[in-house]
């Protein structure tokens, strides 16, 4: 099979485009909960939960980016490995094409594997030294014994030329490519049974500036030509404002903020999301020093733990717009800003938004 | 400390230590030996820092820019007569009138921490696990003041409360684990400025910190700049960072400057197509969403086997504007027509650069 049958094939068995309103959501999750006890002393009993994931309601639609950011301790990466289910959650529910896959045993996921693919931050540590990339990007046909016509090693060479690489680079190690091409093996990998969900992890933040720009051109080209969905998990908010659809703003294992990419920028309505925005330090010199600083909204103080979250809004610790209800009651994520279609509401989960 | 005049010296001083500038770094070489070969991480690199000004210096990994900052503060060990076991150093640092390159460790040690100080990227690595961080930052104090532990304890907690760290009496006697990421950094910053170094340098300062905190931050390293009136080299691969921070930017390829001047011009003018691409790779939340981000083709090179000439030559879009001289002529660093003190490594002529920037790159940056 060339290149063109793979791409032609899985653009037809996906519907291609951006914030598909309307389309039956790819995924959809509700209330998702990961909750990690925290075990101490002899007898190893439970003296607490970290709540890192703790009521998050999110829909990915077919072929659209979906981007989620926060800062460290947020809870964004373990909402990726729940997504892809390389953890269980401990609530909530997760429906990927009709099917809760929530609590699926390993054995009845292995199916489910093909159409939900990730890809992880450092290429460094997920790529297995010992192997050739032959081998690596060749084991998801192993692992789920498919044949692909034209054989095992055309089919890795396809997809090593489909991400930039040579179809030469088959019999080489890991340790002989730079960051940047690790990362595109981690992606050729991940591409290799057409899954139809990628999430990806940070998957540009270790590399240098001039090769996250490569991957990430790496991301759109394969989105427009697979038409696949990505979850894209990044703190660095200009890259995913670059890649995503919708972005989804996460702080203390919830949802603070989600909508359309030129909304949430454009209009942030959760002060989390405003003093976010504000603090990225921007390229022009024109804004530099007390200029900048005095736009710029400064939080005080840290992340709390999310092993004892503040009651109320999480976030009403470090907000200057906090009242006494936001101690007493949670603010539900609220559509607002007027009655949009599924797939493209603006949603905030705040007593006092903008 | 006197506030000197705000002398902005990009151009060699004509010799002689009145003139000098506070920090001169003239021609600096940091080469190592390995079993590959020689790896010329630092190649003839000069520049020149007041007193109260700020450097920023910015490149991909491997360009040199950490090496610099060692090689400043004297921390690399030297190679011995066969070049091997160390780093191999050649030209002048002259700070404040004293040579460096050639000064003995003693004489580097009685500088480090008192006239010139090094805050790393990460605080957790960077800090004694075992010993509180009062007592960390004590102990620099009293390696170069003849002050008792109790003044050293006082010094401590005063500079703890001047970097932002709520009740410094109580945390002083924490350990770093038991600080959070952006309050070890601060806690660095305060070991760093204990002795009012004359000299700071920041190697990626912010890097490993989330954007709210790094916000905090940076605001602090610039309240306690003019405090101190202290300058300030900022290494960092983030172009937001430098264009907060810095007066002067110097972009760093393969061991060498590309691009060195006014931090406005570089930003707004440009000259050198590593620049032009750095800034076009970068998203910019300023800015209209870009279809395409502009990537640089290619990979850093590596140091130990440069592409001959112009070292950014295999990964140039402009390479045949400048004919063969790219890939068998080293370019010289050379002032542009354009700013005042704004220097640039290509062969590429002005016109053609000044034509290609404004028609083709300038729209996308």
């Amino acid at each position: 099979m060339s290149i063109e049958d793979y791409r032609s094939e899985a653009i037809s068995t996906t519907s291609v485009g951006t914030a598909a309103s309307g389309t039956e959501p790819l995924m959809s999750v509700s209330g998702l909960q990961m909750h990690f006890p925290v075990r101490r002393g002899v007898l190893h009993r439970t003296v607490g939960t970290v709540k890192a994931v703790d009521g998050v309601d999110l829909t990915v639609h077919p072929g659209e980016t979906l981007g989620l950011v926060g800062e460290s301790g947020c809870g964004k990466s373990t909402t990726g490995r729940m997504l892809t289910r390389l953890g269980e959650p401990t609530g909530g529910s997760i429906v990927f094409e009709g099917r809760d896959i929530t609590h699926m045993s390993q054995g009845q996921l292995r199916p489910l594997r093909r159409d939900i693919q990730m890809v992880f931050q450092d290429p460094q540590s997920s790529l297995n030294p010992r192997h050739t990339i032959g081998t690596i990007v060749g084991a998801p046909f192993a692992i789920q014994g498919v044949e692909p016509p034209g054989g095992r090693k055309k089919a890795v060479q396809d997809l090593l030329s489909l991400v930039g690489l040579s179809p030469e680079h088959y019999n080489r190690y890991p340790h002989e490519f730079s960051g940047g091409q690790r990362q595109r093996i981690g992606i050729a990998r991940a591409l290799a049974l057409k899954p139809k969900l990628l999430v990806a992890d940070e998957p540009v933040s270790a590399l240098d500036v001039s090769i996250q720009a490569q991957v990430v051109n790496l991301f759109e080209d394969i989105q427009a030509e697979l038409g696949l969905a990505y979850v894209f998990i990044a703190h660095d908010l200009s890259v995913v404002r670059h890649i995503s659809d919708r972005v989804a703003v996460m702080y203390l294992g919830k949802i603070m903020e989600i909508a359309p990419r030129d909304d949430l920028y454009g209009t942030p309505r959760h002060p989390y999301t405003q003093a976010l925005l504000s603090a990225v330090p921007l390229p022009d010199p024109d804004r530099k020093g007390e200029e900048a600083s005095r736009e710029r909204i400064l939080l005080q103080g840290d992340v709390p733990s999310p092993l004892n979250p503040p009651s109320g809004c999480r976030f009403r610790t470090r907000c200057w717009k906090a009242q006494d209800i936001c101690a007493a009651q949670e603010p539900p994520l609220m559509q607002i800003g007027g009655v949009r279609p599924t797939g493209v509401e603006h949603k905030v989960a705040c007593h006092f938004p903008d | 400390m006197s506030r000197e005049t705000e002398v902005h010296t990009l151009s060699v001083p004509p010799g002689g230590t009145s003139d000098r500038a506070f920090l001169d770094v003239r021609d600096l070489r940091v080469h190592f030996g390995t079993e590959d070969g020689l790896v010329k991480s630092v190649d003839g690199l000069s520049f020149q820092l007041e007193r109260g000004r700020t450097l920023g210096i910015v490149g991909e990994s491997g360009s040199g820019k950490s090496v610099t900052s060692m090689s400043l503060l004297g921390l690399h060990p030297r190679a011995d007569r066969k070049g091997k076991g160390g780093a191999i150093l050649s030209g002048e640092i002259w700070l404040d009138g004293q040579e460096l390159v050639s000064a003995t460790p003693e004489q580097l040690r009685a500088l480090r921490g008192q006239k010139m100080a090094m805050i790393f990227q990460d605080p957790l690595s960077a800090m004694h696990p075992y010993y509180s961080v009062g007592a960390q930052i004590a102990e620099a104090y009293r390696v170069h003041n003849e002050v008792s532990k109790a003044q050293a304890r006082k010094r401590a907690i005063e500079l703890l409360d001047r970097v932002g760290i709520p009740q410094p009496d109580s945390r002083v006697d924490d350990y770093p684990h038991q600080f959070s990421g952006g309050m070890r950094q601060r806690a660095m910053i305060a070991m760093a400025l204990v002795c009012n170094p004359e000299l700071l340098i920041a190697d990626e300062p912010t890097t490993a910190l989330d954007v709210t905190v790094q916000a905090q931050i940076l605001d602090l390293m610039r309240d306690l700049q003019k405090e101190f009136n202290s300058a300030l080299i900022i290494i960092t691969h983030d172009l937001g960072v430098v264009a907060e921070l810095a007066d002067d930017i110097m972009v760093m390829y393969g061991g060498k400057a590309v691009e060195y001047g006014p931090a406005k011009s570089v930003f707004t003018e440009p000259e050198h197509p590593y620049a032009w691409g750095l800034l076009g790779s970068m998203p910019r939340l300023d800015r209209p969403v870009q279809d395409r981000l502009l990537p640089i083709p290619g990979n850093p090179p590596s140091l130990i086997n440069l592409p001959s000439g112009c070292a950014f030559n295999p990964r140039c879009a402009y390479k045949e504007a400048c004919g063969t001289a790219c890939t068998t002529v080293v370019p010289e660093l050379e002032p542009t027509d354009g700013a005042a003190k704004h220097l640039v490594r290509c062969h590429l002529p002005v016109e053609t650069r000044r034509t290609t920037f404004t028609e083709e790159i300038r729209n996308h940056l």
